[in-house]
């Protein structure tokens, strides 16, 4: 069950899209490390290198709109990243995410490249400073897809 | 209590009574994957061990198809050698398909009623034709394969009224950046857009699937067009098998309502790098190096119709290349029929056969560095049709061609 997250952030803006998170050229590969190596590269080419493992990206608004490509979740999963906080996210990024057992979270939070935060999923809390942000609980239905790991370890546990 | 035309559907095809908000395990009339989300989806579909639900399945490669170098042949390969080692009836190799919503549409897989999920975000297009259709992931396509069942959240949903006669110029494309003005890039998140009034009544088939197309631009889950004598006629001779007209319910519960007279829309022009920033045309004055026409979202036979008219006796500007990329093979064949391929090329323009390419900066029409096109695309993000720095600016395939003679973005008027 997750129950914690902590980790250092990277902030980005509104209205990410799937071009600006792995561009077009780049989806003739489905490999993790291939991909992750040119996440946002048009914003900044050295994003991708200094993403450690178990970071947390913090974004604003609709963040992942655009195309459906899944390449943006295994992209972002690829640079080992722990979960995605978002003011709102595109629907089928959230789907992709959802189905691939990375843990959203939609909330607003006023923090800077390199800060510290965690999160606790029991509490629904955000700590960071020495603030706190509540958010959102996920429906049962979601979290169990979450907790199985993604939609594939679901489906083979349970009948639809 | 009332219901929407897409609660009736997912209420249909979940077996249970639900509204806007709940979540519902769904049957799918069809799943459909392309060549760049397919390899991802068989891959998932292969780990569950199950057998594929053949009949539900449609798999069109259109994205780098013809591929466009020997990773994108690999992922063909993959897509193709499934669909044959499994039977799929519903393969269309290069040469008998196209750009998978146009497929879809033209080979009678959408039809009212019916609940469609596609790896590729621009499936909102066969609401066109009263679907419920919706882009998800490859994992999920791959469930699908093998469950033919998939979880969806129920939308709510925004009904927009169009009334009056629009204005000379204005075609669904305008419509279409008209409204996304209105709702913002995300204004429609998780929601349906269902388009209704005299104007939409007035347009035609081809018209609203540009409409129900770019609905996806204001991050809508789906769209929906009521069924009249044009979806019928569409239909006719292409739908397979049955199929249940629904519409919502006069006391149905809408999130929001949008009323638009038709005499504000104009001829428009989405400026980079938002197809939701959008300028009317008249206030637009770029030059451009690359004019391009096709794609899911303008490139029917009726676009290309629209194109030829204006490119006759014309030539394009030498500073400009065209690009003429129809829909589909069935758009292709009809085009040369017409004799509309041979206008194109008296012209100096480019006429190629079908494929998704330049439109994702793929291949085909990749813009080089500073380079601004006109398209009749979709979408006009930073980078989206070649190097960052190059710009997109969206448009009706009219506003398209007359730039190509124009040398700048500028109306069929000025011709």
């Amino acid at each position: 069950m997750l129950s914690e997250i902590k980790g250092k952030v990277w902030v980005l803006g509104d209205d990410v899209d799937t071009d600006a998170i792995i561009p077009a050229k780049y989806l003739v590969t489905s490999d993790p490390e291939e991909l992750s190596k040119h996440f946002m590269e048009y914003n900044d080419p050295e994003l991708a290198k200094k993403i450690g493992k178990g970071d947390i990206i913090v974004a604003g608004k609709n963040f992942g709109s655009g195309s459906s490509r899944e390449h943006a979740v295994i992209t972002i999963k690829g640079l080992g990243v722990s979960c995605i906080i978002a003011e709102n996210f595109a629907r089928i990024f959230f789907r992709n995410a959802i189905n691939l057992g990375m843990p959203l979270i939609e909330a607003k939070i006023g923090v800077k490249n390199g800060d510290r935060i965690t999160i606790n999923f029991n509490e629904s809390k955000i700590y960071y400073m020495d603030k706190f942000q509540e958010f959102k609980k996920y429906p049962d239905f979601l979290k169990n897809i979450i907790n199985e790991g993604g939609l594939i370890n679901y489906v083979r546990d349970n009948q639809w | 209590m009332g219901k929407t035309a897409v609660e009736k559907i997912f209420s249909n095809k979940s077996g249970i009574d639900a509204y806007a908000g709940d979540y519902v395990i769904s049957t799918l009339d069809y799943i459909m994957i392309n060549d760049i989300t397919g390899p991802i989806a068989i891959d998932a579909f292969n780990s569950i061990g199950k057998k594929p639900v053949k009949d539900k399945i449609v798999i069109i490669p259109d994205h780098f198809v013809p591929p466009k170098d020997i990773n994108s042949a690999i992922q063909y390969k993959k897509v193709k050698d499934f669909a044959l080692n499994n039977g799929i009836d519903n393969f269309f190799d290069l040469g008998q398909g196209g750009v998978c919503h146009q497929v879809m549409m033209e080979k009678g897989f959408a039809a009212p009623g019916r609940l469609i999920a596609g790896a590729d975000s621009h499936t909102n297009t066969y609401g066109a034709l009263s679907s419920i259709s919706v882009g998800i992931g490859s994992t999920e396509a791959g469930v699908i394969f093998a469950t033919g069942k998939m979880w969806f959240k129920v939308p709510e949903t925004i009904k927009i009224n169009i009334n009056g006669k629009l204005n000379k110029g204005v075609e669904g494309k305008d419509v279409a950046l008209h409204v996304l003005s209105k709702t913002g890039h995300d204004g429609a998140t998780y929601k349906c857009m269902e388009f209704s009034g005299s104007s939409i009544d007035d347009l035609e088939i081809n018209e609203r699937m540009t409409i129900a197309n770019m609905t996806t631009e204001a991050g809508a889950k789906c769209s929906f067009f009521n069924t009249d004598d044009r979806t019928i006629n569409y239909l006719k001779n292409r739908v397979r098998g049955d199929y249940n007209i629904v519409s919502s319910d006069d006391d149905a519960v809408y999130e929001s309502t949008i009323n638009i007279d038709a005499e504000e829309i104009e001829p428009s022009v989405a400026i980079p790098n938002s197809p939701a920033n959008v300028s009317p045309l008249s206030a637009v004055n770029v030059e451009i190096d690359q004019a391009y026409i096709g794609s899911c979202t303008n490139g029917r036979i009726e676009d290309i119709r629209k194109a030829a008219e204006i490119l006759k006796n014309h030539t394009v500007n030498r500073k400009v290349r065209l690009m003429v990329v129809p829909a589909s093979q069935e758009v292709y064949n009809q085009a040369l029929s017409e004799g509309l391929i041979d206008i194109i090329v008296q012209a100096g323009g480019y006429f190629s056969g079908t494929t998704c390419g330049a439109c994702l900066g793929g291949y085909m029409g990749v813009l080089g560095p500073n380079e601004v096109c006109i398209s009749s695309t979709n979408r006009n993000f930073i980078g989206r049709m070649g190097d960052k720095t190059s710009k997109v600016y969206l448009a009706n395939p009219k506003v398209v061609a007359a730039s190509a003679i124009l040398g700048r973005i500028g109306s069929p008027e000025e011709i």
